[in-house]
């Protein structure tokens, strides 16, 4: 028997009983458009959560204050808090690590602003020159705050494009206006791009300030809420992170590592452990639908046996005409085989619409990848050839008389 | 043609042994319209399987056009049914959802030795010595009529030209008139295009068309000899 012939029998069964066909087929379908959407959404969060994480620079260490814990008292401050972090430290790094590409120290509060009748409550970072690079962060009106202006501790201000909408509304150009952050008058001289992060650290809702004005009219001290280290190659983080560790222990005449007075943050290992989160939120979210699919695959191998059972007398005739069994189980196989194929095609359709629909409308980003497409390709495939085996070798092996006299 | 001697064939069930054929020994010559006929339980349906390569008898011999048919595998069997056998049953057993030109191409999909530009000629041919009109080839075979169902199952039996076709109750689901129609139908493939023909029934009326009809019960051949009808027409 040639395969034209077999595909020929295949599309004669299968279309005389379209009704039970199409719902079979409808079951795959399901099941593999939702391994597809579902996947694109777990893969949508990854990407997500690695862009936000990237966004805030690369090979980067944050060191941030956190006051010692001591014996005997139980309570320890939130980390950023306190004052333990100072320019001198900051100075002291600069000096002695090497490796390093930039170190930009950031003074920040929350401070209500206020423009005419607007205010605001939002973050004001007191920054130096190195972090507009650190960040690469850049203005889409006006311009950044400059060395000279720190170095005069001019009060001027960039603002997040979140914030000038608050402040001023949107498509408002605010340059040079004047705006009052807690009291004190500064002029706002750039507006910076949006780079729509979302949460506590969204640097879209944020107003920027030389890190020396922060100094002498907020904190009026020396210290620091966080150091932003930029490391020169991503292999060497470990070393610099421990030699800041040493280095910083060693200023703060901390002897133990435990009882350390700050925290250095690896930004590689916030993205590992993000990035295992959502691997994690991927897998689930494809084994709830790889069940539906397998479900799927159950009402394929119903349908054959019921087929093989309806069909054993046409199995007979096939028989007595000189179908040999190979003929008889090839067909059957082929037969589910079309319907899961069928049911792939039109499921990876669906699937690609859904997690296009999803990514418009849903507001989550989604990523449908290759393998993602060949993985449902494969697996409904296999399904077909697994789920349509045991029917169609217990259509072969049916006795020819026995099933030409079948009732 | 076909050679058999002493065909036994034990049916078990459990611990018991059904001896359905005992000893069973005759002879069809090449373009011989023979009839066996019996009553229920006689063994003729058994008879039929084993020489339709359908089964394999327990003992015995049985040659099919030179060919030793004893112990054979199941493929083998299958291919003996694709080349040398063509069956008409009782229920016709077309494939209602496909066309009458499908039914009959079907035996030849199951053998790989027909090419396929080949199939369309024989399968004419096999339509046109069975009978049917050229109109009804292009129907599906469950519009058809049962007088012409049967004609088509006929076509099917002829189309791989077949040593030998078996019939098995041809006429069972027929009523008289297009029975006799399709008993005229095999007596013409016998006179006119020299096929070897087994019928099998359990009507002497049926038999009788055949030019020899071999009697059996309890598994044994009672008579072998030419049916009343054609010593009448040999008078």
């Amino acid at each position: 028997m040639v395969f034209a012939d077999l595909l020929e029998e295949t599309f004669l069964s299968l279309s005389s009983n379209k009704s039970r066909s199409g719902l079979t087929v409808l079951g795959i379908v399901i099941g593999i458009a939702s391994v597809i959407t579902m996947v694109s959404i777990g893969q949508g969060s990854t990407k997500e959560i690695e862009n936000s994480i990237q966004s805030l620079g690369s090979n980067l260490l944050i060191v941030t204050p956190g006051s010692q814990k001591s014996y005997g008292s139980m309570v320890r401050e939130s980390s950023g808090s306190a004052n333990t972090l100072t320019l001198n430290d900051v100075e002291a790094i600069k000096s002695e690590i090497s490796n390093l590409k930039t170190v930009a120290p950031i003074i920040s509060t929350r401070k209500q602003v206020l423009y005419k009748g607007n205010n605001t409550n939002t973050s004001i970072y007191g920054i130096d020159s190195a972090y507009q690079g650190i960040k690469s962060l850049e203005t889409s009106l006006g311009n950044f705050i400059t060395q000279t202006q720190i170095d005069k501790v001019s009060k001027v201000a960039v603002l997040g494009p979140t914030t000038r909408d608050a402040l001023f509304g949107t498509d408002v150009n605010p340059i040079g206006m004047k705006i009052k952050i807690s009291g004190t008058e500064f002029t706002v001289m750039g507006v910076t791009v949006s780079k729509g992060g979302s949460g506590m650290n969204n640097s879209d809702d944020m107003i920027y300030i030389p890190i020396t004005v922060a100094k002498h009219y907020y904190t009026g001290n020396n210290s620091v809420s966080s150091i932003n280290i930029e490391v020169s190659s991503a292999n060497k983080m470990d070393k610099a992170q421990e030699d800041i560790t040493n280095l910083l222990l060693a200023r703060h005449k901390i002897e133990s590592a435990d009882s350390a007075d700050f925290s250095i943050v690896n930004q590689a290992d916030v993205m590992e452990t993000m990035s295992s989160i959502s691997g994690t939120l991927t897998l689930l979210l494809g084994a709830i639908a790889g069940i539906s699919l397998l479900v799927g695959g159950i009402g394929i191998m119903n349908m054959m046996l019921t087929t093989v059972t309806e069909r054993t007398r046409e199995i007979g005739l096939r028989k007595s005409l000189g179908a040999k069994s190979s003929d008889i189980s090839n067909q059957f196989l082929l037969e589910s085989i079309s319907l899961t194929f069928l049911g792939g095609v039109i499921g990876i359709l669906l699937g690609l619409i859904a997690s296009f629909l999803v990514n418009k409308f849903g507001g989550t980003t989604t990523v449908v990848t290759l393998p993602s497409i060949l993985l449902a390709f494969f697996v409904s495939a296999g399904i077909g050839i697994a789920f349509g085996y045991y029917p169609a070798k217990r259509a072969s092996t049916l006795n020819p008389i026995e099933a030409l006299r079948y009732e | 043609m076909i050679r058999c001697k002493n065909l036994i064939k034990t049916y078990k069930t459990g611990d018991i042994e059904t001896n359905v054929l005992k000893g069973v020994s005759f002879e069809i010559k090449k373009g011989e319209f023979v009839a066996i006929i019996g009553p229920s339980g006689s063994g003729k349906s058994t008879l039929m399987h084993v020489l339709g390569a359908l089964d394999n008898p327990t003992s015995g011999e049985y040659f099919l056009n030179g060919k030793n048919m004893f112990k054979l595998s199941d493929n083998e069997l299958a291919k003996i049914r694709s080349e040398r056998i063509g069956f008409v049953f009782q229920s016709f057993n077309l494939l209602s959802r496909a066309t009458v030109l499908r039914n009959v191409t079907l035996p030849l999909v199951y053998d790989n030795d027909v090419k396929k530009e080949d199939r369309n000629k024989l399968v004419e041919k096999a339509l046109i010595s069975a009978g049917l009109d050229k109109d009804r080839w292009h129907h599906l075979s469950s519009q058809l009529s049962g007088g012409q169902m049967q004609r088509v199952a006929i076509a099917r039996a002829l189309v791989n030209n077949p040593d030998l076709i078996l019939a098995d109750e041809p006429t069972g689901n027929l009523d008289s008139k297009t029975g006799d129609i399709v008993l005229e139908t095999f007596q013409r493939l016998n006179k006119d295009y020299g096929h070897t023909i087994v019928l099998i029934t359990h009507e002497r009326y049926v038999a009788e068309h055949a030019d020899r009809v071999i009697e059996l019960r309890d598994g044994v051949i009672i008579s072998d000899g030419s049916s009343s009808k054609s010593l009448l027409k040999n008078k």
